[in-house]
């Protein structure tokens, strides 16, 4: 970090309740500035009303949180001028130019007019839509409004950078360059970025990782340690009776398992010798094995008790509102 | 990465002033313009209705009231009207901008941004009300085919009226809109609004002696105080019997006092502020 910043994100004791239920239960944590910050959970767990308060949308019930060092209830506009939003529904004017969305926002948070060309060329650049600067939104794809989205929330230099599921439905492609971006721009203004995902590969990326459930931060550390943590290899069995091998594993060897994506799942410490064992104990049929060193999957089954693929069949509802909004936006 | 970083053009966004706020209304205001021009068959649209008021319904009825008008054609008497017709159109349906922005997303854009709510609102008010004095400003234009001159006093007075009253109706609609967030449900309370306002208004016929129960809904409708001055600015610039001027403009009147035409005038502004007032509150309370 070349400059001296406060903290990207600071939060003590964080509580929300809505009609007294608790969404968010005193939840603490430190971003460090230019730290790049995943934030992991089960839909409902928490994620969105968190970052709803961190970006000054939703007053904390208590408790306290700053970001770039102010605080989001009693200084609130020097919050919302030090953080960039990319929120996962999208919040483009389809109707306007990609340069015209970038404009408004310039306009909006009062940007010196001598530099916002030069920005706005960049930007646009960074995310390889200069050549569409003046195609309408509506005629863009999924992954280049995404991308439209990040430069436009970059256009203000923003200290801390907030991403919602940045790459949620897009390609691979995309999904890497988007990846690219994130991490020059760490880089090159130092800027502090805080993000949710769903897809376990990229939350490697982050620096740390924390991980919400139930309104709580369950773990924090960084990828490598939290997989450590979990220690274990994971053996997934394809069995002809699952109840039955739960049941035989509990009764020969002890073993607590689950069943995650259809297979039954567990967690020991040797799994390439204990396979052996377990065609050779085991009265129930196996069709297939799979052993695997923990992985970010692990972790969050470990720390939530469902993997994340799991979780998110919660979020078909999601999708279904995504997919309602497309069609209202045909309609006009 | 390091010939990137020599080059970064950092931005810095200013703490909150008068002056970032006027620039945060006049982006949104523009954006207003923007869309609408970018929309022709919006602008065609709007305009099919007072053209059908105007021409169809005028000569069509003109038969009907030739006997009664002294000799002043029906169209030249509801141009007034059918004006104030297209400025109100436009400006209800242009604060649906309100709903929309909610509905697909784009008015987070703006919520979580540096500015107040305020700007928001009056940004909003001002570019619809710009539209819908437009959209009144392309009938105006029409004045010579209904044997209206082209009069700079009566242009600008009338320009400055249709500005008014597009400014209060928008600010009505934003209002509207700020209380209702479902685009489906904005519109059909719209459409419950329009005709009556219209009707009840007098854009079609003079206010003095109606049915006791029209007169007073007549008085209750804003849009009276807008149509009257509107329609005296034009009757001043008509060569007509002083027998016709009376009945075919008698002026609105309350217990028989006379209301001075700049009285209207600060009537339609007060209620516009009002409601945008209002609006800002409720908007500021509510998102």
């Amino acid at each position: 970090m070349s400059r001296s910043t406060p903290p990207g994100i600071e939060v003590a004791d964080l509580v929300k309740s809505y009609d007294e239920v608790d969404a968010v239960r005193g939840v603490s944590f430190t971003v460090p500035p230019g730290e790049v910050f995943g934030f992991l959970g089960p839909n409902g767990a928490g994620k969105s009303t968190t970052i709803n308060m961190l970006c000054t949308l939703a007053k904390p019930t208590s408790g306290a949180a700053r970001v770039s060092g102010f605080d989001v209830v009693s200084q609130r506009d020097d919050v919302r001028r030090h953080i960039g939003l990319v929120f996962q529904d999208p919040t483009l004017d389809g109707y306007l130019t990609a340069e015209q969305n970038l404009r408004f926002h310039a306009e909006l948070y009062g940007i010196d007019p001598g530099v916002v060309p030069a920005r706005m060329d960049q930007m646009l650049k960074m995310v390889d839509l200069a050549d569409r600067r003046d195609k309408p939104v509506m005629t863009f794809s999924g992954g280049m409004r995404r991308r439209l989205e990040i430069a436009r929330g970059l256009m203000h230099s923003p200290r801390v950078l907030f991403l919602d599921e940045p790459t949620i439905g897009l390609d691979p492609q995309t999904r890497s360059s988007i990846w690219r971006y994130i991490r020059a721009l760490q880089e090159t203004e130092g800027t502090t970025i805080f993000m949710t995902t769903h897809y376990m590969d990229e939350a490697e990326f982050c620096d740390r990782i924390a991980i919400m459930d139930r309104g709580e931060i369950v773990v924090l550390d960084t990828p490598e340690a939290l997989k450590a943590s979990v220690g274990a290899d994971r053996v997934a069995l394809g069995t002809a009776d699952n109840d039955a091998a739960l049941a035989a594993l509990e009764d020969h060897f002890g073993i607590e398992a689950t069943v995650a994506e259809g297979a039954v799942t567990f967690h020991v410490d040797s799994g390439e010798a204990f396979v052996p064992r377990v065609f050779a104990e085991l009265d129930v049929a196996i069709t297939s094995v799979a052993v695997s060193r923990p992985t970010l999957d692990d972790v969050f089954m470990r720390y939530t008790g469902t993997t994340i693929r799991d979780a998110e069949t919660g979020g078909v509802a999601d999708q279904n509102r995504a997919m309602m909004r497309a069609l209202a936006g045909a309609r006009r | 990465m390091s010939a990137v970083v020599a080059d970064v053009v950092a931005a810095r966004v200013p703490e909150r002033s008068w002056r970032s706020e006027a620039r945060a209304v006049k982006i949104i205001w523009r954006r207003e313009l923007i869309r609408f021009l970018g929309d022709r068959a919006q602008i065609m649209m709007a305009l099919i209705q007072p053209l059908l008021f105007l021409f169809v319904l005028g000569s069509g009825l003109e038969s009907l009231s030739a006997a009664t008008t002294d000799g002043v054609d029906l169209k030249t008497f509801i141009f007034p009207g059918v004006v104030c017709m297209a400025v109100l159109f436009t400006a209800l349906f242009r604060a649906a901008s309100l709903v929309w922005d909610r509905e697909l997303g784009f008015l987070r854009e703006m919520l979580v941004a540096p500015v107040s709510r305020s700007s928001i609102i009056v940004g909003k008010c001002l570019g619809g009300a710009t539209l819908a004095a437009s959209q009144g400003v392309i009938v105006l234009a029409l004045a010579a085919l209904v044997d209206v001159p082209y009069d700079p006093v009566l242009i600008l007075g009338v320009l400055g009226m249709m500005l008014l009253l597009a400014f209060t109706v928008t600010a009505f609609g934003v209002l509207v809109a700020v209380c209702i967030k479902q685009a489906q449900t904005f519109t059909s309370v719209m459409q419950m609004f329009l005709m009556p306002m219209f009707f009840v208004s007098g854009a079609l016929y003079p206010v003095s002696g109606l049915p006791s129960w029209l007169g007073v809904l007549n008085r209750l409708d804003p849009l009276t105080y807008a149509v009257d001055p509107v329609r005296h600015l034009v009757f001043n610039h008509l060569e007509i019997s002083e027998s016709a001027r009376r009945t075919l403009d008698p002026g609105v009147t309350w217990w028989g006092w006379d209301l001075p035409p700049l009285f209207e005038v600060g009537m339609v502004l007060l209620l516009g502020l009002a409601m945008m007032g209002v609006a800002i509150r409720q908007f500021s309370r509510t998102e």
